[in-house]
């Protein structure tokens, strides 16, 4: 186990030092510099410039030099668009309302999709679960920059419910979390229909019905258990999906996250600011399929992790 | 044999062809329908944010431009790179995981672990790097060569390949798996016996079993670049004004969405051409893996 997760730890390392490299050169290298603006500005200026933020000099001293800082000071260096603030602050800004969303989007869809998927599976051909797939088909099949758009027009202008954007109240968070969550209720509901129509002709549901246990204790405790593994491998990668997810709701829905950020920084060619959502984003994807692999085998106790 | 029963069981599924109908339909809507417009509605006018009306069937736009002629535009932009960007990716994908497959051993491994890393990688910094390094030099190229139409539609073709470059991860996989089933069979061992070339077997003997999982996967690809194409155009960082594709279309509407002044039209009739083009390529895609299925044919 302890084996397992330096191993884990080691490749954790790997992937982000490649990440942090192929982030940087590209956006280093792509034309266009960090302080070009409609009127150039004198040449000595851009130099001073330059040097403040440590990009002068060859491309590699750059390079090594921010890498250097990165991981073995903890430096994430200063914003070149933002002035006077550092990635560190702006991330410290930004990242707890990004997590916000994509946590309440990640609740929702386990548990939506879950429910759908468990009412789905167990009533194969009826009525309920003909509803569920039609569902999920068109919630699969439509991006959240459709979904997003449609659902103001409806809720907040047609009806005027709730805000049309912003952030901080929790009526405000209802639209974005939707919106963001829609698909992958969709698609969890699929998956686990599939897995649950499975299970439920499994001998030891037979014996559970035989015990004479209620349907309810049936489905969700017995058979849930065990057809909700292909859910959690989904989890790392529901994770991924809601954290690039979570920029276009950002935008469509003027949330002051650190996806607007993203996209901003690529635009002015602030490495050291994508540099920085890049290494956080990162960092969260590794981590949650480090938790998926490990709740894995308290689930199925059949899945040792071997040292 | 296979094909006719694959044939006849797609035709019998009425909404596998609702859907391909709908496609053509729409297709065909995109590719000669702003043909048919006045020039009033092709250019810039007076007539700003006009609700639609008999002359402005979806209303117009900010520049009084007719929306329905800047969402038929915004279509062909739109499908042309999930057309063009899936078959790129297709053909990647299809020869990687077919040589990865076919040569197995170390290379195979080496192989699918750079799909692994691959995955890895943020798609969006990616394509962005693809738009920002390339474009510059292919209009360099363009302009250089007097190539007039690389010059105006230098994004899209960045947009192809890029998208391209992005989605043949997942088919590479599938193409391999399939290829390490398919190369123990006996018809590829004698071919090997007969002494064909390893390019003949590939090419002859392996893609065309393939076919089938290529295909479906294809329907799968083509909305997800459409959907790639649209995300990055709602960005602002695909197409760029004055051309659209439906996510810049969508986008425009969606910024304009405020309480006071509705003008749901610019949100409503791009997200609806988008929604059914989606949604008839998920049908027909959830159709065709149900009539091509490998398994299902061979029972």
């Amino acid at each position: 186990m302890i084996a397992f997760l330096i191993r884990r730890l080691i490749a954790f390392v790997a992937v982000m030092f490649c990440v942090v490299s192929i982030t940087f050169l590209a956006i280093r290298i792509s034309p266009g510099g960090p302080f070009d603006r409609e009127r150039k500005l004198p040449d000595a200026i851009e130099k001073k410039l330059l040097e403040k933020y440590r990009l002068d000099g060859s491309l590699w001293e750059q390079y090594t030099g921010y890498v250097g800082d990165v991981f073995l000071r903890g430096d994430l260096r200063d914003s070149t668009k933002y002035l006077n603030r550092s990635v560190g602050e702006i991330l410290a800004q930004t990242l707890p309302v990004t997590m916000t969303l994509g946590a309440s989007a990640f609740c929702l869809a386990v548990v939506a999709g879950t429910f759908l998927g468990v009412a789905a599976g167990a009533g194969k051909g009826t009525w309920k679960d003909t509803l569920a797939m039609l569902f999920a088909l068109v919630a699969v099949s439509l991006p959240s920059f459709i979904i997003g758009p449609l659902l103001i027009l409806f809720f907040c202008i047609w009806l005027g419910w709730l805000p049309v954007g912003g952030w901080g109240t929790p009526q405000a968070m209802i639209l974005p979390t939707l919106t963001l969550a829609a698909p992958y209720v969709a698609y969890i509901a699929r998956l686990l229909r599939g897995s649950m129509a499975e299970t439920l002709g499994q001998d030891f549901i037979r014996t559970a019905r035989a015990k004479g246990l209620p349907e309810r204790v049936v489905l969700y405790r017995h058979a849930l258990r065990v057809a909700i593994l292909p859910v959690i491998s989904f989890l790392g990668p529901l994770a991924a999906h809601l954290l690039t997810g979570s920029i276009v709701v950002e935008t469509i829905f003027n949330i002051p996250g650190a996806g607007g950020f993203f996209v901003n920084s690529i635009l002015n060619k602030d490495a050291f600011l994508l540099g920085g959502v890049v290494i956080v984003y990162c960092a969260l994807l590794v981590l949650f399929n480090l938790i998926v692999d490990l709740a894995y085998t308290v689930l199925d106790r059949r899945i040792r992790i071997d040292g | 044999m296979a094909d006719v029963r694959a044939w006849r069981r797609f035709r019998q599924n009425k909404v596998a062809v609702a859907s391909a109908l709908i496609l053509l339909l729409m297709a065909a809507a995109c590719a000669i329908g702003p043909c048919f417009f006045p020039e009033s509605h092709t250019q810039p006018s007076a007539t700003s944010f006009s609700p639609p009306t008999l002359t402005h069937p979806c209303g117009t736009d900010l520049n009084g431009r007719d929306l329905l002629y800047r969402i038929l535009t915004g279509g062909r932009v739109s499908l042309i790179v999930g057309f063009f960007g899936a078959a790129v990716s297709l053909i990647i994908g299809t020869a990687y995981g077919l040589v990865a497959g076919y040569v197995g051993g170390r290379v195979d491994n080496v192989m699918m672990r750079v799909v692994d890393i691959l995955y890895s990688v943020p798609r969006l910094i990616f394509i962005l790097v693809c738009i920002g390094a390339l474009n510059a030099r292919l209009l360099e190229f363009a302009s250089e060569h007097r190539i007039g139409w690389l010059v105006s539609y230098s994004r899209i073709v960045i947009l192809i390949f890029s998208l391209g470059v992005i989605e043949w991860l997942t088919l590479a996989r599938i193409v391999r798996g399939q290829t390490l089933a398919l190369k123990n069979r006996p018809f590829v061992t004698a071919a090997v016996s007969l002494g064909q070339s390893h390019i003949v077997i590939l090419l002859r003997h392996l893609l065309p079993n393939l076919l089938g999982v290529i295909f479906i996967y294809l329907t799968l690809t083509v909305p997800a670049v459409i959907i790639d194409e649209s995300f990055l155009s709602f960005l602002g960082l695909g197409v760029q004004a004055p051309m659209a594709s439906w996510g810049s279309l969508l986008a425009d509407g969606a910024g304009s969405l405020n309480p006071i002044k509705i003008r749901w039209w610019l949100v409503v009739f791009p997200a609806a051409a988008m929604a059914i083009t989606l949604l008839a390529l998920n049908f027909l895609g959830d159709a065709l893996r149900d009539t091509l299925d490998p398994k299902e044919t061979a029972k």
